[in-house]
């Protein structure tokens, strides 16, 4: 037995094991993977753009038919988790300017709060995050397994360009789909926080719509779609780039996975915070 | 056994005029420092069945990635032809790649498409046949690998030998110059394994199909191989090159007797060993 464990020799430097590194060891080597992966990040993002142009070309080939696939998984099967949560948040909403605004007796202005709140921020920001969670880590998750059984390297192998094939359509359906959800989500948030007014603050159903109608303008409804629509490509492409670069075993798919989300809301909260800047500056 | 079919099939094959495909000259392949393989010189001739045989993690699937353009050289040329492959650039290289049929170790099917829509896939995109057209060499090159009836199927809704023998249909679809399988009979039942072993035979006399089979089944080795060479983990490159039947009468190198007798002689060796 012992001889049978000793025919084949051992590799030598397959021992690659790290062994414990200095710690100013640890923080350059940190440093340069940080580089290295935005760059990565950037030359991804190029690439997209190309096979973008190209599409506009008319030159990208991908089925039609995983395009209205990933219009369905993202657009409809998203519904039901945006329904609940945007109607959460808008009596959370709600709830929160009651307290305040009952103070000095302003209760209708709730109405204005949850509008001006679900519409400028939260509509996009909720159903961002909820898409994170859903799309960008199945996104990923289905790339990196593509990876792992070699399906890439066979599309690859055969001319046709993993990303117009593959993450052309993911994108399309995510920036087709993210609008018109935060849409529904901006209703169903102002929905939520009419149940509070009208339910606990002698508001009538009539009044807290016409306050409604009355706050809301074109400017903060778009101003949620574009930011919908830039959270939209956010999502896709750092679900899609993890799970291009995932390792070939399931444990790199699952780092994938998870590194996916963290990219994506990492991403959204900080446009989020550009957006508001620029938006204070330029008076929107 | 197998070996009876197939002298006469050496020298149906050394009738015809050696050309080389394919030149490997000085390859050494790394992952980052860590050298898999230096040095590989050999050259894979027009009708050749090439075989790439060595141990387990050898660096057999790293050497077919560096042939079929997915990962780059460290050191060393590729020739397809005339062609330098790995200085061409991508565009020449993915012309290189149209005329090439790839089975993957684990199949790679494209999991989201059923079989037929696998097969087809390629035929749509380099060729102008007409629907129908493409169906019918879809169903033809199904039945070919044993699996008529499974058009409809997905990849994970069939075995694994199954995806496998469902990939080498996908690679024969366009009927390429070059053939690359890797470990084209691992899941495979005897009889599949032997009617695959004809099946390669075929297509390289009718169609004059160059093969590159990574493949450690001995039987195969000996039925279908042409050429071969030998890679060697722990001197890190290649002992051996050349007729699988020369290797097994000539070779002094006891790790590839050891290979082509099925570990015999070590296996004298350790139970000698036991006795003690
Ligand atoms: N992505 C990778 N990164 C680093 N090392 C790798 C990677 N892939 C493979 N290797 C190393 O390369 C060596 C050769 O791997 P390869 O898959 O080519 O072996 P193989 O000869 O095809 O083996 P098998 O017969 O089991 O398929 C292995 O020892 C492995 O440690
Ligand atoms: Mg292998």
């Amino acid at each position: 037995m012992l001889h049978l464990a000793s025919v084949v020799p051992e590799q030598k430097d397959s021992q690659q094991k790290k062994k414990r590194q200095p710690f100013i060891y640890v923080v350059g080597q940190n440093a340069v993977l940080f580089a290295t992966s935005t760059v990565q990040m950037l030359g991804f993002i190029g690439e997209a753009t190309l096979s973008c142009w190209n599409f506009l070309l008319g030159k990208a080939r991908f089925r039609r038919i995983d395009l209205l696939l990933f219009i369905e998984e993202c657009g409809a099967e998203s519904l039901p988790i945006v329904t609940l949560i945007s109607v959460l948040v808008g009596l959370i909403l709600a709830f929160v300017g009651a307290v305040q605004l009952k103070l000095f007796g302003a209760q209708i202005y709730v109405a204005n709060l949850v509008a001006i709140a679900m519409a400028r921020e939260m509509g996009a920001l909720m159903t961002g995050i909820i898409m994170s969670g859903r799309i960008g880590a199945a996104y990923a998750a289905q790339l990196g397994t593509m990876q792992v059984n070699e399906e890439i390297d066979a599309l690859k192998t055969m001319g046709i360009s993993p990303m117009e094939f593959l993450v052309l359509p993911r994108l399309f359906a995510m920036v087709l789909m993210m609008p018109l959800l935060t849409l529904y989500s901006d209703l169903l948030g102002i929905m939520g926080g009419a149940i509070v007014g009208v339910g606990m603050m002698d508001i009538t159903v009539v009044q807290y719509l016409t306050q409604t109608q009355a706050t809301l303008d074109m400017a903060n409804i778009s101003l949620g779609i574009a930011k919908a629509g830039i959270y939209a490509i956010i999502i896709a492409l750092s679900g899609c780039m993890r799970g291009m670069q995932s390792g070939r075993s399931a444990a790199a798919v699952g780092e994938a996975t998870t590194s996916a989300v963290v990219t994506a809301i990492v991403g959204i909260i900080v446009t989020d915070g550009i957006f508001a800047v620029l938006c204070d500056a330029l008076g929107i | 056994m197998h070996w009876v079919f197939d002298t006469e099939m050496n020298t149906v094959n050394s009738k015809v005029k050696l050309k080389p495909h394919i030149i490997v000259s000085g390859l050494t392949m790394a992952y980052g420092d860590f050298i898999i393989q230096r040095d590989l010189n050999f050259t894979i001739n027009h009708n050749d069945i090439f075989i790439i045989m060595g141990g387990s993690g050898c660096g057999k699937s790293t050497l077919l990635r560096h042939l079929i353009g997915l990962k780059s050289p460290a050191k060393g040329q590729i020739y397809y032809g005339d062609i330098n492959f790995w200085d061409a650039g991508p565009a020449e290289r993915s012309r290189i790649m149209r005329k090439c049929g790839i089975l993957y170790q684990k199949g790679a099917l494209w999991s989201s498409m059923t079989l037929a829509e696998n097969v087809a896939l390629p035929l749509e995109e380099y060729t102008d046949l007409p629907n129908p057209a493409i169906k019918e060499i879809v169903s033809l090159k199904l039945a070919l690998v044993g699996l008529a009836g499974y058009e409809e199927f997905y990849p994970s809704e069939i075995s694994g030998g199954m995806q496998k023998r469902a990939g080498l249909a996908r690679a024969m679809a366009l009927d390429p110059e070059i053939l690359f399988f890797d470990e084209p009979s691992a899941g495979l039942d005897p009889v599949s394994a032997r009617r695959l072993d004809d099946l390669i035979l075929e297509l390289r006399d009718s169609l004059g199909t160059t093969v590159v089979v990574v493949t450690h089944e001995l039987a195969s080795i000996f039925a279908i191989g042409s050429n071969s060479v030998f890679l060697d983990a722990e001197t890190r490159t290649m002992i051996a090159q050349g007729d699988p039947h020369m290797l097994l009468a000539e070779t002094v190198d006891p790790k590839v007797k050891e290979f082509l007798t099925r570990g015999k002689t070590v296996s004298a060796e350790t139970f000698s060993g036991w006795k003690e």
